[in-house]
């Protein structure tokens, strides 16, 4: 591993000094709690012996904690599914062991060597990390360059791990892991040592650029935004405000077809309505009212014929009238006169002298038209009777005459139908 | 627990400045915070682990920062920005998960 480069300390010296305790004299001196086991190993001790104490101890302690582990991982059963967990355990305890002097904190950069130290080994399943972590692996130089007493320490702790079982293992577990929360609540405790100033200002530094950046995030505008990101967004817009345009030009043809069919629409109902009120008066069946004129027929002298109101009646269809009646009986175009001269039956119903002629139409025309010489009037006064026309502006003819549908007659199919 | 301390004062400190971010800084920014969270964990499993430093933890954090940020910027000037951008993210969140499990590990033996 390329961790202790960073310290540029060659650690392999230590390994071949004569006299120094057996690994498990030191595993028993390092089984009781310290106090400052928590406390920054600092680096501003004068004397080269205690630094070399204190060296000596961190590395001690630390082949303890890697034994611990590697204790527990043997001890539960690790067939473990995440796969971020178990190499940085393994890598946790080659990591820890090969720690030298002046304790580094490598493994905060350890994962960052993962991929590297991941393809120099050969198996990649976590057991067989696990135990690979004791071995001495082929491509790990640090790990040779460090040589003997470290895996003769590994060798020596894997035996003993291996023969006698896991539960009897559990005691140095137990009494190495529950330092971890008397770490957490000594480190908690203030100190002002220059470790824990600095990093209360490290912190403090990231508590601010935390706050703004969650700040500037929540407002986040495109001004911020890379270049790229803008061409993205831009492309994105532009094909969404094309395929908006493209939808509005359908829906406006749309509603423009929908307005022209119901315009079309109301005009027809127009034109049958006026087609219905055209028809209606002509046949009798609304009233109607407009200028025309009243004609007013007696028998001083005589009586008069049924022929001859025929022709008056036909008199007035030629100069034009649109609307007759006839002492209150409306005259249709099924109308006929029949009955005797003196009992005048118009459609049925027997009429009686005073004649009055209800007429609308173009009073100027009806009026010379029955009084042409030879005319209608004529007839009548050869008749023994006397009339008299007058124009009126308003004529209001309110009788109505219903017509009962033809029994015998079908209109004939337009051609094209 | 001065480091808790400085963390809330940050915190309290950013509220109530609300300082804007410069715009060239802008995208570097978040970077910069998940880069100093990283070292920040990596700093508290060292403390667990026993092998705290704070010459070490207060290079790492500073480290962390410029190298991700230089990392972006020069995504950015090769026209990946946002690619690497994503990838830094992703490796620092790697990192983040990886220093948390230890830390659980060491707390709740789980």
């Amino acid at each position: 591993m390329t961790m202790n480069d960073e310290q540029g300390q060659d650690v392999g010296a230590d390994d071949t000094d004569v006299g120094r305790p057996s690994p498990l004299e030191v595993y028993d001196a390092l089984n009781e709690p310290r106090p400052d086991l928590a406390g920054p190993v600092t680096n501003d001790d004068e004397s080269p012996l205690a630094a070399a104490a204190a060296a000596e101890l961190a590395r001690a302690e630390a082949i303890e904690q890697s034994l611990a582990d590697a204790i527990e991982e043997q001890a539960f059963d690790v067939p473990e599914v995440d796969v971020d967990e178990s190499p940085p355990d393994a890598f946790d305890d080659s990591a820890a062991a090969d720690l030298g002097p002046g304790a580094e904190q490598g493994t905060q950069d350890g994962p960052e060597d993962r991929p590297g130290a991941d393809a120099d080994r050969p198996d990649t399943d976590p057991d067989a990390t696990d135990h690979a972590a004791w071995e001495p692996v082929g491509g790990d130089e640090t790990r040779s360059a460090q040589g003997g007493v470290e895996d003769e320490l590994s060798g020596a702790a894997l035996a003993e791990s291996a023969s006698p079982g896991p539960d009897e293992l559990r005691i140095p577990e137990l009494s190495a892991e529950p330092g971890a929360w008397s770490v957490l609540g000594r480190a908690l405790k203030p100190r002002m040592t220059r470790a824990q100033v600095l990093a209360g200002v490290l912190c403090a530094l990231l508590g601010f650029a935390l706050v703004v950046q969650v700040r500037q995030a929540a407002g986040a505008d495109l001004n911020s935004m890379r270049q790229q990101d803008l061409v993205r967004i831009l492309d994105e817009v532009t094909n969404r405000g094309d395929a908006l345009a493209s939808e509005s030009a359908d829906l406006t043809r749309e509603r423009d077809q929908l307005l022209s069919g119901s315009d079309r629409r109301q005009a027809a109902l127009d034109a049958l309505r006026r087609s219905a009120e055209t028809q209606g008066i002509l046949t009798g069946r609304l009233p109607a009212e407009g200028p025309g004129v009243a004609v007013t027929l007696t028998e001083p002298d005589g009586l008069i014929k049924p022929v001859t109101m025929l022709e008056v009646l036909e008199e007035l269809r030629n100069a034009g009238a649109e609307a007759i009646s006839l002492n209150g009986q409306r005259v249709t175009a099924s109308s006929a006169f029949t009955g005797t001269a003196g009992s005048v039956v118009l459609d049925g119903a027997t009429l009686s002298s005073p004649y009055v002629w209800l007429v609308i139409g173009d009073p100027d025309t009806i009026d010379p038209a029955l009084q042409i010489p030879g005319g209608a009037m004529a007839q009548v006064r050869l008749n023994g009777g006397q009339g008299e026309v007058e124009q009126r502006d308003n004529v209001q003819i309110t009788a109505l005459r219903v017509i009962p549908d033809p029994v015998f007659a079908t209109p004939i199919p337009l051609s094209g139908d | 627990m001065i480091a808790v301390v400085g963390l809330l004062i940050g915190i309290v400190g950013g509220l109530l400045l609300q300082p804007t971010v410069p715009t060239e800084l802008q995208p570097y920014l978040p970077i910069a915070v998940v880069a100093a969270l990283d070292a920040l964990f990596g700093g508290l499993r060292a403390m667990l682990d026993g092998i705290f430093d704070d010459r070490v933890f207060l290079i790492s954090f500073l480290s962390n920062v410029v190298v991700a940020a230089l990392i972006v910027f020069l995504g950015d000037q090769l026209g990946v920005g946002t690619q690497l951008s994503t990838a830094v993210v992703v490796v620092l969140g790697i990192r983040i998960f990886s220093n948390a499990a230890s830390i659980r590990r060491h707390l709740f033996k789980a």
